[in-house]
């Protein structure tokens, strides 16, 4: 019976390190929802005060570091509480996966900018940042998956209706991550 | 019943020594110093252990230096990982799962 007991907890203690060693879980759901409000916020300035594609671009960078500070801040001090680490060997692979698409994405819609194209670079921004998240789901938390192949395919819709690149930012940056984000946030706590 | 507690091998019957080869059956490698934040151990605890696993022929190390600052990196080896495989299929057979 002990060495019944003993095996149980074995077990459990193995389970547990393995899935710690190759996924970072403390990735924080609140930052999810904060990611979705920056992301309203900077559609309304781009809407309200934007009229050329550069200014365009800089606020879409302006959303993008707020966001990812607010991810960063929020899951070192979500990892703090857990009293795990923040900076370990698997929250560097998910990091290196999420910006190899990410910094792809960006470099590509500069040159989209430069060239003219400016209708296809709030879609690439989609496309790119859900190929990034698809990309480092297999290091965090599973769900990520989904929310990447959403932001695809709003990305995609997009390049088909680019006049609706303000409802395509709303909904993939604004209301995709605030739903995300709140379902995190009841899954796994703040 | 002596069968199945027969399929547990000694090696591995320390916590850490668990924890170790459950770090290193699912990742390539891993560099002491993750390891050590990852089980939470002392450094000469952890180091203890490595050497016996080392010796036992389950890990094997590399050592290398990046920005010329020692780096030390451990990996299962086939023996390792099949004799872990082994010890929690016995382990889960002791409590009737499968």
């Amino acid at each position: 019976m002990n060495n019944e007991i003993n095996s149980l907890e074995d077990i459990k203690a193995i389970r547990k390190i393995m899935e710690e060693s190759t996924r970072f879980l403390s990735l924080s759901g609140l930052s999810g929802v904060l990611a979705g409000v920056t992301a309203l916020a900077g559609a309304l300035i781009a809407w309200l005060f934007i009229d050329d594609a550069w200014s365009l671009m800089v606020v879409a960078a302006a959303v993008l570091v707020v966001s990812l500070s607010f991810a960063f801040w929020l899951s070192v001090k979500k990892a703090k509480r857990e009293g795990k680490h923040f900076w370990t060997p698997v929250s560097r692979k998910m990091l290196v996966h999420l910006f190899i698409p990410l910094v792809t994405g960006g470099i590509l819609a500069l040159v989209f900018l430069c060239q003219g194209n400016i209708q296809l670079i709030v879609p690439v921004f989609l496309i790119f940042y859900g190929l990034a998240l698809v990309n480092a789901a297999k290091y965090t938390l599973g769900e990520i998956f989904y929310l990447g192949i959403l932001e695809i395919i709003t990305g995609l819709v997009l390049t088909i209706f680019p006049g609706w690149w303000l409802i395509g930012w709303l909904f993939g940056f604004g209301i995709l991550h605030m739903v995300y984000g709140l379902v995190m946030y009841g899954k796994y706590g703040r | 019943m002596k069968n199945l507690i027969s399929n547990l091998d000694k090696t591995f019957e320390s916590r850490i020594r668990l924890g170790i080869m459950s770090v290193l059956s699912v990742n390539e490698t891993y560099d002491f110093n993750s390891l050590k934040e990852t089980l939470q151990v002392t450094d000469g605890n952890l180091a203890s252990h490595l050497k016996a696993l080392e010796k036992a022929g389950m890990v094997q190390v590399e050592k290398q230096f990046i920005n010329r600052k020692p780096n030390t990196s451990y990996s299962a080896t086939e023996k390792g990982l099949a004799a872990f495989k082994q010890h929690i299929a016995a382990l889960e057979n002791l409590i009737g799962m499968h």
